[in-house]
């Protein structure tokens, strides 16, 4: 590509004919992180400490110390997250190739199927019937599952039961699938966690986790704002923090969403 | 007889709040005897080991027999109350501001005679039962009540002024996701707080009790992170004006010590619950608590800790949880100077280990959270600062006063 086309693309995102929609939450300490059984190890939630506010600490500065967790917030999973992907090469957020932190999407939508059944779950023919209408889903391109969960409160959103989180996802069958027969780079979704709440009952657990990171590609979690995305066309900016060794980082995805 | 407090009415904004004053404050060292008896709730004197008499003031040596071997032992408790008299212009700013103030000369069962504050309905002549409170200043008075009980009791004005009684106060509970702290909303409540606000954090995460806690009335559920500096200030910012007895529950229990753990990342959420969690409340709301030390019928009075009592000496089993507790319980020594300005009390409670999930595998005698509850209402009832809770506790504050070397070697099992 000539970089005369890039200068025009940076040309229509300052113009706004290329609209930049903003995928990510507010990363705060009130926002939901995964819960796991409290004999495991828990992701640290995000902690803020004022360093100084134009005070005795710092009088002309504000800045604060953050502390979180890899999975916390809108995050990025990277193929060392699973075990299924621990001896890939370039697994971790910091060696993935830079290239990959920009890709087309495609995004289903199941918001109607999602409010009707938290236990919704994406399945090989539902994928078809949106690829009968739009197309098939190229090779490295992301998948994201649109449910609109990112509109509800945080209780509803995590929605947590007494036999564990009930939030949508894909099936087994529909991630081997996507990974192995479509070719997808990643797979992203709004919920906590690229599996359904239920997911450790499936088989195998984990469907998304196990597949994705088992071929060398990537989770997107608690995305929002998909609604503002077409079905196909946007493109995805993804880079994650660059942690050493680092199974996910918490970043700011954005899409870029051009005119129809 | 004593008319009953009243519930006291919304504060004229136009007036400003009174800041606490302190009674006079020096003590010598030997009569700090008398503060550690009243921090206890125990009545101990000095007691001559060789002629056996009891002695108060605090001496250096027996007004009897002129030993030096003067020991503090528990005395009992009965008197009569010889004579009273009514300081109405004292020189003191704090007795001033609070005069009339009514004191007696008590004439123990057990042999001294003791200048001693005075409950309203103390007659002369009449028996008393005697304690040692902890005023304003932190410091042991002597303080008399009659014998029986009489109606509206605790209502004495005198008698308040060394308690932090939860009438008619607001009390903050800190974590109402605990059992211990959902008991003590129901024990506090029942004693007569105008309203428990209690903390939840991460209230999108349902917990058990969860239902009854919400329907409780002149319960006020609200949003708490302890462990998070912003979510401690934020609260603190609504309601940190009306916190008058705050009763922090924070509770992290996980077994373990160093070599059997892998790195520090339950360590830190030890020390992020328990001893960041403690600085992030202090600092939300211990400033204006200290500040209402006086702010009427129901002014700032009191901090609770629930800590384990192997705070004060390492349960290898549970050894880093040990070790964040001691550091909690250091802070709270802390935190005793910084609000005594302000007459608030520091109340630690310390608990062997308790009949909750974390501790399911450890043998009994456990703490039912309801004793916690219990002694948190007692205690601020009667103005105390050290409890300890149960067998476990008792036996090891015993124990660690006898032989500080065999109690850490019988811990270590």
């Amino acid at each position: 590509m000539q970089s005369k086309n890039l200068l025009e693309l940076a040309g229509a995102i300052s113009s706004g004919a290329v609209r930049v929609v903003d995928l990510a939450f507010t990363l705060s300490p009130d926002f939901p992180v995964i819960v796991l059984p409290p004999e495991f190890g828990q992701a640290a939630p995000v902690r803020i400490q004022e360093i100084s506010r134009y005070d005795g600490r710092g009088p002309a500065w504000y800045w604060n110390n953050v502390t979180f967790g890899e999975h916390t917030g809108t995050h990025f999973d990277a193929p060392i997250h699973w075990f299924t992907g621990k001896d890939l090469p370039n697994n971790a957020v910091d060696t993935m190739p830079a290239k990959d932190m920009i890709a087309p999407a495609c995004v289903i939508d199941c918001s109607a199927e999602a409010a009707q059944d938290a236990d919704f779950v994406l399945t090989v023919p539902i994928v078809e019937a949106w690829e009968a209408k739009h197309g098939r889903i190229p090779a490295r391109h992301w998948v994201l599952l649109r449910t609109d969960w990112s509109k509800k409160g945080w209780r509803d959103y995590s929605n947590l039961k007494d036999d564990g989180a009930h939030t949508p996802g894909p099936n087994p069958a529909v991630m081997k699938w996507l990974v192995e027969e479509r070719g997808i780079i990643g797979f992203g979704t709004e919920t906590i966690g690229t599996d359904a709440g239920q997911a450790g009952h499936f088989e195998p657990p984990y469907p998304a986790h196990h597949f994705l990171h088992g071929a060398g590609r990537y989770g997107l979690q608690c995305l929002c704002n998909l609604d503002q995305l077409p079905a196909t066309g946007a493109v995805i900016v993804a880079s994650p923090l660059k942690i050493q060794n680092g199974s996910g980082s918490p970043l700011r995805v954005i899409a870029l969403v051009g005119a129809n | 007889m004593i008319d009953p407090i009243k519930p006291p009415r919304r504060k004229n904004p136009l007036l400003r709040t009174r800041l606490p004053a302190s009674p006079p404050r020096p003590r010598s060292r030997t009569s700090h005897g008398f503060t550690r008896a009243a921090a206890e709730g125990r009545f101990m004197l000095q007691r001559c080991e060789a002629c056996g008499a009891f002695a108060y003031p605090a001496r250096e040596a027996c007004p009897s027999c002129l030993s030096a071997d003067l020991a503090f032992a528990d005395a009992p408790r009965r008197g009569v109350l010889l004579a009273e008299t009514t300081a109405r212009v004292p020189s003191d700013v704090y007795f001033r501001e609070r005069a009339p103030w009514r004191i007696g000369l008590v004439k123990m069962d057990c042999g001294p005679t003791i200048v001693a504050h005075l409950h309203a309905d103390c007659a002369e002549g009449a028996p008393v039962r005697m304690s040692f409170q902890l005023d304003k200043s932190g410091q042991a008075v002597a303080f008399a009540r009659p014998e029986g009980e009489t109606p509206n009791m605790a209502d004495d004005r005198q008698w308040r002024e060394m308690t932090a009684d939860p009438k008619f106060r607001r009390v903050l509970v800190t974590n109402g996701r605990s059992v211990i702290g959902q008991e003590a909303v129901v024990a506090l409540k029942a004693a007569g707080a105008k309203t428990v606000f209690v903390g939840v954090a991460e209230p999108w995460r349902p917990f058990a009790g969860e239902d009854l806690l919400r329907r409780q009335e002149g319960v006020e559920v609200v949003t708490l992170d302890a462990a998070d500096e912003k979510s401690a200030a934020d609260l603190a910012a609504d309601i940190g004006g009306k916190v008058d007895i705050l009763v922090n529950t924070t509770e992290y229990v996980r077994a373990g010590g160093l070599l059997d753990r892998k790195g520090t990342s339950i360590a830190r959420d030890e020390i992020d619950q328990t001893y960041l969690g403690f600085i992030n409340l202090a600092q939300a709301f211990g400033p204006a608590m200290r500040l209402r030390g006086a702010d009427g019928v129901n002014n700032s009075v009191a901090w609770v800790n629930i800590l384990s009592v192997y705070a004060l000496a390492n349960w290898p089993a549970f050894g880093a949880y040990s070790a964040s507790q001691a550091a909690c319980l250091s802070l709270s020594h802390c935190l005793r100077a910084e609000l005594r300005p302000g007459g608030i009390k520091v109340m630690n409670l310390f608990t062997g280990p308790v009949d909750t999930e974390w501790f399911q595998t450890v043998a009994p005698p456990k703490v039912a959270p309801r004793a916690i509850a219990q002694a948190i209402e007692s205690g601020l009832k009667n103005g105390l600062e050290e409890m300890y809770v149960g067998d476990v506790a008792e036996e090891v504050r015993q124990r660690l006063a006898a032989n500080p070397k065999a109690l850490e070697r019988e811990l270590d099992r």
